[in-house]
């Protein structure tokens, strides 16, 4: 009866998501002006299919989620569990804590959960840096910005505006990831990946709470 | 067989740092740690970033599956409950259109030289989870158990088998590839 009761909840929230996607996909074509499109464009770039893999700037979606998807089946022989990044920043927290006041820390309930030490997850966080670097340094694609082109096409180019937005979406963001449990690594790929009914419920979650959001955004920007 | 590999901490730390520098890599390649491919998802503009998390769902979950089924791989079922995953979904997604950036794709970013995720997005987050840490209490009991359903999984709520469930999910991917490359997305 229990699950029968929830699947019914969660089959309303599959329907108001797939409504949410009709209706912002009516929306699209008037609000989504050549710009923005080429701006997008620009950071991204095209797909590249042709030359050596490690080179290329862009993997096609598909080659990328293959080998994602094919890394996740080496952390489960080799780390006992999937992908994943929040908790590794809310250990951090702890540790930028105990670092001011040491052992006290543990009085706070949720670092004694989130122990704040460095364990595999954080290595894997601090190693995505890395990997990300290779990337784009063999590519010819590492470049220090501070204002990605889309958002200077919404909201121009203060530096200090940016970063401002980008530290309080930082806050919202791992107080919703430490809440749901899980982010889009956790949840999204490794979660769902295993056909856990949490982690699609999140992504489903994460996908409304995030469309209304930037569609918000957006129609600010546009004033 | 690899407990183990799984109970070596050096061996652990080390093998971390080498799958985060294979995810790193892979996440700039498909050029996921853009704030254009977050926002531009999500003003449902391009589908990069649904694309790659959706073919990384049907190759991992076919491969995990299948060492499961030979016996070298547990599962790791996160619980869910209305109050924590529906809430704390909706309030990640927020954050998410905030930022432009994901947890991961954070770090991602800062390896590509995006220096707002580096001064705005990570100092946010390590905030965020010091708030967080005192939200906690407060939520433990009252909303995070709200509607809790445990650690259910597609095969149980559909009383299906997991070979049908994995077919049924490798189905569903496939048509949503299809309606989005006919669409021209």
């Amino acid at each position: 009866m229990r699950v029968k009761s929830y699947g019914f909840r969660f089959m309303t929230v599959l329907l108001l998501a797939g409504a949410l996607l009709l209706i912002g996909g009516g929306l699209r074509p008037s609000w989504a002006q050549d710009g923005e499109a080429a701006a997008i464009y620009k950071s991204m770039g095209p797909v590249e299919t042709e030359g050596n893999l490690l080179t290329r700037k862009r993997w096609s979606p598909y080659t990328t989620g293959i080998a994602i998807g094919a890394l996740s089946w080496l952390a489960f022989l080799l780390i006992g569990k999937g992908l994943g990044a929040s908790s590794s920043y809310a250990k951090t927290s702890g540790m930028v804590e105990k670092a001011v006041k040491g052992e006290k820390v543990y009085e706070i309930e949720y670092y004694q959960e989130k122990t704040p030490k460095i364990n595999t997850g954080w290595m894997l966080v601090f190693g995505i840096i890395i990997g990300a670097f290779l990337s784009a340094r063999l590519s010819g694609d590492f470049q220090l910005t501070a204002i990605p082109p889309l958002w200077n096409e919404m909201f121009g180019d203060n530096v200090l505006i940016r970063i401002i937005v980008a530290f309080i979406g930082g806050m919202v963001l791992i107080i919703g990831a430490r809440w749901a449990r899980g982010c889009t690594s956790g949840h999204g790929i490794t979660g769902t990946l295993q056909l856990a009914v949490s982690s699609w419920m999140a992504l489903f979650a994460f996908f409304i709470g995030g469309v209304i959001t930037a569609y918000i955004l957006y129609a600010v920007s546009a004033l | 067989m690899l407990d183990k590999l799984h109970e070596n901490r050096p061996a652990q730390l080390i093998i971390g740092l080498f799958i985060g520098i294979l995810f790193g890599f892979f996440l700039q390649k498909g050029q996921v740690t853009r704030y254009e491919a977050i926002v531009g998802q999500l003003l449902l503009m391009d589908f990069t970033v649904m694309k790659v998390m959706l073919t990384a769902i049907l190759t991992g979950m076919i491969g995990v599956y299948s060492l499961r089924a030979i016996g070298i791989v547990e599962l790791k079922i996160k619980p869910g409950s209305w109050g924590a995953t529906g809430i704390g979904g909706l309030i990640f997604g927020a954050g998410m259109a905030i930022l432009g950036y994901c947890p991961g794709t954070t770090t991602g970013a800062v390896g590509q030289g995006s220096l707002d995720a580096l001064a705005g997005g990570i100092t946010g987050m390590i905030v965020g989870g010091m708030v967080y840490a005192r939200i906690y209490p407060k939520i433990k009991d009252k909303i995070l158990q709200k509607g809790d359903f445990g650690k259910l999984t597609l095969p149980e709520w559909f009383h299906a088998t997991i070979p049908e469930a994995v077919v049924g999910v490798i189905m569903i991917g496939l048509t949503v590839f299809a309606a989005l490359e006919i669409a021209g997305l």
